[in-house]
Parts: C-alpha cells; structure tokens; sequence
C-alpha cells in the first residue's frame, strides 16, 4: 500500500485525541504469548535445539563442607561421546560470581561448601552419556566439620546471647548486620509482649527448570539463550568468567517458565557458556527438578525474636526485634534481603521507637537469595503474630489494634524516612476485614482437610478466621539506581518496542503492547527484549518493579518518537505540532481532513528513539538504620478462613479475601492472576512448603516430597477491593503488584489456625505436630468436649 | 555405552520410525528431542506435576512416567495434536463423573457451586472477570480447540509451562464431564502444578471450555482414532 492510497482514506476530523482512541491502560487485552502457550508452540529455554547440540550435566558436592583432595575426570574424558570434561582450572577469566559479592565459585577448588555445589561440567551427545560421565568423575573428599546452625554466629533471642554462641561473631560469617536505631529507646510500653518465631525454608519452585542453550560464535563469543531475570547482570557475571569483553558475551532471552526470585543469581550460565566454547559445539543444559532445586537459591529460613511495647489504649510506644537469615554458604542477595527484613521489621505502623537487628549470616546450608517478598515476608509473620498477641493481651479488637496504629502519609517510618505518596494501610485494613464470610463447611469430604484421604471428621472440624496486613518497598533500595532502557522504532507501519524486561509470566508484554498501542494508535505493535548487545539493561524482573521501571522507560521511548514523527509530520505540512495528533496509526491535523501514515514518515528508513529511565534517587542507611532508602511502598491485607482437624492437625485454608494497594489498575486480569498467584504462594509457606534441610543435605528435593498447593488445595480467593490511588512519580500512578499478595496472606492464614485451634503456632509452615502436640490444642476429649 | 533400539510410534495421527533411541529413553524426551514436539513439557520428570500430559489411546497420562519404547502399538496425541475442531471424544459414551475417585462422594454434576456463587449474594469482585473473558475470547483465533481458547481469553495463562499439560487434562476432563463440578473440575487438575496463577483463573478457563465445547457441536463429534 502506497502512501497516498492510504492518504485518501477519510476519517473523522476536528475531534481530539483522547476521543478518537480506545486507550487501553486499564482495559484487557490478549496476552500477546497466550495462543503459542496454549498450543504449545511458545519456545521455553528448555525447548531449545541447535543442529550437532551436546547435552551438559553439572557434578555436584554431596558435603556440606568438605576439602577436595583430589579430582580425577580421566575416565570420565575418555568415554565415547563425552567432549568437554571442565573443572576450576579450566575457568579462563574470574573464577567467582555473585550479584553483590564475587564470593562464589564457578566449580569449587579447594573446599566445598555446600551439599549440591558445582565441582564439574560435562558436555556429551546424549543426556544419558553426560549424566555417566559426570557420574565417572573421580573426588575424593576430607569432609569438615560443617556450620549449619545460624544461631550459632547470631542468636535471635538476646537473652540467650552469652550462652548459646558457640562461634566468635566475625565479618567472614556475617554478610551483614543492619542495625536500626530510632526515637527513645528508653520508653517502655505499658503493656509489652514478647515471642519468638521461625520460619522455614520456602523454594520458587518454578515450573520451568533451569535450563538454556550455549552457540559458540565465529568471532570468539557466544551467544546464550537463556531464561533469567536481568539479562545485563548474567552477561556481566558471565563474561567476567570468561575473560571476554561483554560485547562478545550476547544474552538472548529465552522463554521463561517462572521465576519468583530464583533466576537472579547465576546458576548454569557460565558453565553453559564454558562448554561451548571449550568444545566448539552448542550446548544445552536442562536441569531436572532435583538439580532445580539443588542448583537456585531459596527463601532465607528466618528465627526472629520481638518485643512489642503499647500503651493501655493500643498506641505503639516502640518496638524491639532481632531477626536472623541463614545466608547458606554464598552472598548471593542477602545482604539487601536483611535490609528489607530489617526495615520492615516493625510493619506498616505508626513505630516512634525502634531497635532493630538484622543478621543474615553464613552457613553450610544451601545459599538462599531472592523470593517473591523479599524479606519482607518473614518479618510479616513476625510482626503480625505479635500484632495479634498484642490485641490479646489489651483484650483489644485486633482489627481496630492494627487501625490504631496504621501508617498514614507524612507519618516517619523507623528509618527516619518521611513517608510520601500513597499509604493506604487503614483503607486496605479496613476492605478486607470487612469482606463477607463465607458460608460454613461444604458438605463434601473432598472439601475438607485431608481432601481425598477423607480421614476428617466432619463432627471435629474447628473453622478459624484470621487477619494480616503487610507491605513490601517497590523498585531497589539504599541508593541502588536500577534503570531501564527501552528503544522504540518506527519500520513502514509497525512499532517495534525493545526493551530488555525479562518477561517470566508476569505479563510485562502485555503492558508493553498497551502502552505502544495507546501513544500511536495501532495494533501493529512488535515487542522484543532484544539481546544483551542491541538495547541496555532494564534491570531485574523484581523487587516489583517492571511496570513502574519498564512501564516507564517504554512509555517514554513511545512518547519521544511520537513527538519526532509529529515534528516530522509538522514540517511536512508546515503546521505546528500542537495541531497534530495520531490516530489509527497516523499523523492526522486537527480541523483538517489532512493526514499522514506512519509508514510515509519512514520512507527513508525506520525512525528509532531510546530513553534511558531512573527513578528518584535513594540513600545508604546510615550506622543507625536511618535514612530515605526507600522509593515507594505497597500494602496489602488478607482475611482467611481455614477448617482445621485438630486431632489430625490437618488444614485446609477454604477461603481468603484480599485487599490490595495497587495505585492504578493497568490490566485487571492480569492483576486478578498476580493477586491470586501470590496469595497462594504465602497459603504454601503458611501450610506445606519447606525444604527440609538436615545436616547441610536438602530432604525432599522433589515434587513428590516439596508440596505445593494443587488445585484441591487452593482456597477461593476473593478480591475485596483494590484501592486505587495514584502513585506520585509513578508511570500511570500504579504500584507494582507482584509482592504484596504473597506477604500478609502467611500470617493470616496462620492466624486463622490459631483461632481454630488455641495453639501457639510460632513457626512456618504449620505442621500436622504443631497442632496435635500443642499443649493449648483444643481438642476435643473422648466425651466431645472442647478441653 | 549405552545400549539402544530401534523403535516406531505413532504420534498426532503420523507415523514416526526412529532409529538408535536409547533404551531408557522415556517418551516425553523421544517427543521433545527427537520428534520436536516441545509441547509437552518437562518440569518434573518424575510424574508430579503433569506438565507432559498426553493421551496414549484414550488414557491421560505423564509421558515422562513412559518409557517410549512401551509406547509402541498406541496412539499419542499431545498438545500439538489438540487443534481446531478436532476434540478427541468419548463424549457419546462417556458417563459423567466416571472417574473412580469419589463418585460416591461427589454430589451430582453441576449440583456443587460454581466458584464464588457461594458468596454471590454478598460478594462484588471489583473486576467483572466474566466480561473480561467474552472480549478476550472474541481476540483468540475462533478455529483454535476451545479448550486451548479459554485458556488464552480467561487469564488462565501467565509463564505458561503448565498450560499445554492443563490443555490436555481439561480436554481429557471436558470429555469424560461434560458438565464436571467444582469438586470434578478441581480434581482432575489436580495432578497438575500450576505455580503462577493460584489456580483461580485456571477454574474459570474450565468453566469458560465448558461452555465452548457446549456451544460447538462438531466437537462431539468422534475423534478419527474413535473411527
């Protein structure tokens, strides 16, 4: 089609803008991946294939700690078909990674330090080959004596402090201490209660494994197709390894099948990448759900002591807390994780005094780094149980205890950060506390704990109903500028946006099809993240972030090369600007029947803008926890219903309505299925889900033995309300809405087995024995009555 | 090293002869690496979360729990191979709820609420997700299987590693139930792990391919393997 045939359609002239488009910021449209994911036609890394493709496979250390004496791969180097055997001395460039410290080694030389670390990398033709190669390995160990108790560097308890210690608190054991000292901490509360907590170790979990594909180039390079969640920060990691200069190393996003945290550290790349260049062939690695498990970082396992201080009428005087992260063997994200805890510690509340601890110290347990919350999310269940005994021990109303005390804007949080923006904690509080209850138990078996093992007694059964509130900081903190970069291009009459935010399921590609399509008004509309060479970094998919860092860098990068073309357009028509505005995927003038195709203005070759997007900048916390570390916060509110067998300890959480701080509603139903999706994540932690780790060894590393909540499990989720209102500062006023959801729903539903069933209940995930063997059980006697 | 045979399946209705697959092979990597049906997919490989669901004959299986030699002499039918209007159905002889977990338990089809009608009285979600889905539906190609367009147009999709096994099991349920319950519905999804959704969008693609399937009556027709 020729510009002028396109120039002689007639359209609707003298109305604006905003009258002529259908915007589709806070509508639906269709995934622009959900039809090739249904047919099973979208390309996971895992589905990967590349002609002479060998197969890699990882050894790893059965020791939590251990010398390595001696590594022998002979046998393994000389079976038929193997083509790359690789140990530490193979590593051409830095032989230690990790996204805050370099402290992790690509193969362990000298000592391992934790049950599943790399020792060595096979490449061979068929999987089965490499799995026997990597079997034929020869180590020979002298095991260690291994440090798996992280109260041993750091108790939680202050008042076992001199007793318990058995190690001598050194920098080399402690990622970091965050200490947080704010207002009098003289003041004592009038009422004060105390507790400890714990909180087990919680996995992604993710659906698609770990897994990618190394292409050796002719220039020396490679190019790895692989699912991550920061591209930028893997090739960086990655090329650091290999001695090559970043420009060599080309990341290519390959689908993701969810992320949650665990893709942020480096976990096969570099061995992906060592392979193929050592072999000169692709390589494919793709982890089993053993090795998955085994091979990404976990949610830090938390024990934490707290001592709430209130006066008689509720009011919050200070808060006192101690909160200990076992790091694992590795840096990974920990230090910022412990920030997060630290600075949360004390919730969403009025706090005018503090003294907050937080340790995240080393062990020979598996490295833990990034989950969904952040940190964020055993505070919560730290600071809302205290919460609920709070209100017990004044005989107060919980719900008007945590209404009391809510955060407001211009209240000083316990960083000394003024808080600005939008803080809806009293309006979130309020929506999900006041959602309509259900009605009592469903006469079916299948409905009730224990589902199909039908082992409940329907005479037994105790319903609970519990309630938390939480938050969470969107974007990266402490002074962290966690840009993104978008290009937006014009070629004849499509819109190419490329932004390199990786897409894990959230629906980040959504969002980039509506933004594109409400600032130029067409359908032919094309997204790509590009590769690690052909746009800049877009930062992490985390920390919430995306819409409000990606959202906004495309959102820029469209509005820039809108105003070029219509400055185009203007010269062309020798009108102003002002008097143009695009519709249908065209320069129209106002009052006039005069228009312009997209196309026409690209004639020359395509037109492209770039933006490089940062947020308000953020401060270090200084030696007392205090300053403005923080860009903005998000707050949500669950209530939970659960029916509870008491006698079996057996749950099942029925239903949980949710209340959520959103700031602008972009696309409902992907916001439903983020809500949803979350909330049913703090159900597992709450329930079912921990990785059993003893004497530095993962028990159940399997979905056999790591329970998720399946369909049968999962409670109706009832969206009470999402409060909407607009963020300053941030693109379109929306919050991200990721995190939230997956922070109060832990302790509410704990709270709701507490209510059911008088147990103390200081530990996630509820197990059957906390229930059965508690002392406070109300169990119901021989004669059926409650005890 | 490792010892190999030469097998012949038949896949999607084509005939697939294959050389030196070693004999461990199971099918889900004889479908994935030699056949490039990626389809199904591998997230556990040890028959825990359904994500490689296929149909052998008439049966749903994990075909990662499926040695591919074994699967000689039947039919597979994988996610590739549910498309348009082609429901592989037992629909006309088919009983409902005939699965032999709970059918003395389950109440009769349809009798269980609906998701949220139990609350309907009291309850206003704040986003009007039936709506939502008729927009989206009318966005999904109209030749796609409808089981595979609900899932697309009810949200029900996020990462996507679950879908193509949820795809079949739904197609699997729909065809056994046209009218599955609740309870029906939950159960027969539930060898399925989703980690995105939270199942609940997932429930309302069912509920959405229920009403597809009713609304296309080529789709009762039988299946070519029927014939």
């Amino acid at each position: 089609m020729t510009a002028t045939e396109v120039m002689t359609t007639t359209i609707e002239t003298g109305t604006n803008r905003q009258e002529l488009t259908t915007p589709t910021i806070g509508a639906n449209i269709l995934r622009p991946d959900a039809v090739d994911k249904t047919e099973g036609r979208f390309a996971f890394s895992s589905d990967l294939w590349a002609e002479s493709m060998l197969w890699g496979k990882i050894l790893r250390s059965p020791h939590p700690h251990a010398r390595i004496v001696s590594i022998d791969t002979t046998k393994a180097l000389n079976m038929p078909g193997v083509k790359a055997v690789l140990t530490w001395d193979d590593i051409p460039g830095n032989h230690f990674f990790g996204l805050e410290k370099k402290d992790q080694p690509v193969f362990a030389h000298d000592v391992v330090r934790y049950v599943g670390e790399p020792i060595a990398a096979v490449a061979a033709t068929h999987p089965e080959i490499a799995r026997q190669a990597a079997e034929a390995i020869e180590v020979s160990y002298d095991p260690l004596p291994a440090f798996l108790d992280p109260e041993e560097i750091a108790p939680a308890d202050p008042t076992v402090d001199s007793t318990r210690r058995s190690r001598r608190d050194s920098e080399q054991d402690i990622f970091r201490h965050i200490s947080i000292r704010h207002g009098n901490l003289d003041v004592q509360g009038e009422v004060q209660v105390e507790g400890s907590y714990e909180v087990g170790m919680q996995d992604q979990a993710f659906m698609g494994p770990e897994s990618g594909l190394a292409i050796p180039a002719s220039d020396g390079g490679v190019d790895l197709y692989i699912s991550t969640q920061w591209l930028h920060v893997d090739r960086d990691q990655i090329a650091a390894c290999l001695a090559l200069p970043p420009e060599l190393v080309r990341l290519h996003l390959a689908g993701v099948g969810g992320a949650f945290g665990a893709r942020e550290d480096i976990t096969l790349q570099i061995h992906l990448c060592l392979l193929a260049l050592s072999s000169g062939q692709p390589v494919k690695i793709v982890f089993n759900r053993q090795e998955s498990f085994l091979g990404h970082v976990h949610r830090h396992p938390a024990r934490m002591w707290y001592r709430h201080h209130a006066l008689k009428d509720g009011t919050l005087v200070k808060v006192e807390a101690r909160i200990i992260l076992d790091g694992g063997a590795y840096a990974s994200s920990s230090p910022a994780v412990i920030a997060n805890a630290a600075c949360f510690a004390a919730g969403p509340y009025r706090v005018p005094s503090a003294a907050i601890d937080g340790f995240a110290v080393r062990t020979n347990n598996p490295p833990c780094g990034a989950m969904r919350g952040f940190g964020a999310v055993q505070a919560c269940f730290g600071y809302e149980t205290q919460m609920d005994k709070l209100a017990s021990a004044l005989d107060m109303d919980p719900i008007e205890l945590r209404l009391k005390n809510a955060l407001r804007t211009g209240d000083t949080f316990v960083t000394g950060q003024v808080l600005q923006g939008s803080i809806p904690v009293a309006e979130v509080i309020k929506e999900a506390a006041s959602a309509p209850l259900p009605p009592h138990l469903l006469d079916n078996p299948l409905a009730m704990p224990g589902g199909a093992g039908r082992c409940s007694d329907t005479t037994k059964l105790r319903r609970g109903i519990g309630f938390a509130v939480g938050f969470k900081n969107l974007l990266y903190s402490e002074g962290f500028d966690d840009y993104s970069t978008a290009k937006c291009r014009l070629d004849g009459d499509t819109i190419t946006v490329i932004c390199a935010a990786v897409e894990v399921g959230q629906g980040f590609i959504t969002l980039a099809h509506q933004i594109a399509r409400d600032v130029f008004d067409t359908d032919k509309i094309v997204f790509s993240a590009g590769d690690t060479n052909e746009v800049g970094s877009a930062g992490s998919t985390s920390a919430s972030r995306q819409t409000w860092m990606s959202g906004g860098a495309v959102q820029a990068a469209c509005n820039r090369l809108r105003d070029r073309l219509l400055t185009m357009a203007a010269e062309e028509l020798e009108v102003s600007p002002h008097q143009l505005y695009i519709k249908n995927g065209r320069i129209v003038s106002s009052g006039t029947s005069v228009e312009i195709p997209f196309e026409a203005l690209s004639v020359n070759g395509p037109i492209e803008e770039f933006v490089e997007y940062h947020h308000e900048p953020t401060y270090l916390l200084d030696d007392n926890g205090q300053g403005d570390a923080h860009v903005s916060f998000a707050f949500a509110a669950h209530k939970a219903i659960v029916d509870v067998d008491p006698e079996l300890g057996l749950v099942r959480v029925t239903h949980i309505s949710t209340a959520q701080d959103v700031g602008k509603v972009l696309n409902p139903i992907q916001l439903i299925g983020q809500i949803e999706g979350g909330t049913m994540q703090g159900v597992g932690l709450a329930t079912m889900e921990e990785l059993i780790v003893e004497n530095g060894v993962v028990k159940n590393p399997s979905f056999t033995d790591y329970l998720i909540p399946t369909a049968l499990d999962a409670p109706d989720i009832y969206i009470a309300s999402l409060i909407e209102q607009p963020e300053p500062g941030a693109p379109f006023g929306a919050k991200g809405v990721g995190e939230p959801p997956a922070i109060s729903s832990v302790p509410a539903v704990v709270s709701a087995i507490r209510q059911a069933t008088g147990a103390p209940l200081t530990r996630v995930p509820v197990r059957p024995q906390d229930i059965v063997f508690s002392a406070d059980n109300k169990r119901p006697t021989a004669d059926g009555v409650l005890k | 090293m490792v010892a190999t045979l030469d097998i012949n399946l038949k896949v999607n209705g084509r005939d697939y002869p294959l050389k030196d697959v070693w004999i461990g092979e199971s099918l889900l990597y004889v479908l994935r690496e030699r056949l490039g049906l990626s389809g199904s997919k591998n997230a556990c490989e040890q028959g825990e979360c359904g994500s490689c669901s296929v149909l052998l004959d008439d049966t749903l299986v994990c075909s990662c729990l499926v040695l591919a030699a074994d699967a000689e002499g039947v039919e597979v039918t994988t996610v590739e191979g549910i498309e348009g209007t082609d429901m592989p159905s037992q629909t006309e002889t088919a009983t409902p709820s005939s699965r032999p977990v709970g059918d003395d338990l389950l109440a009769a089809p349809g009798s269980v609420p609906h998701r949220h009608d139990a609350l309907h009285s009291s309850y206003q979600n704040p986003v009007d997700t039936e709506r939502i889905e008729g927009e989206l539906l009318q966005a999904t190609p109209p030749d796609m299987h409808p089981v595979k367009r609900a899932f697309a147009a009810a949200g029900a999709v996020q990462c996507g590693f679950c879908t193509p096994g949820l795809v079949m099991a739904v197609t699997d349920l729909l065809r056994h139930n046209p009218h599955p319950s609740e309870l029906d519905a939950r159960e027969a999804i539930s060898g399925n792990l989703c980690r995105c959704t939270g199942y609940g969008r997932i429930f309302a693609a069912i509920r959405l391919a229920e009403e597809l399937v009713q609304q296309s009556p080529n789709l009762r027709a039988p299946s070519r393997r029927a014939q």
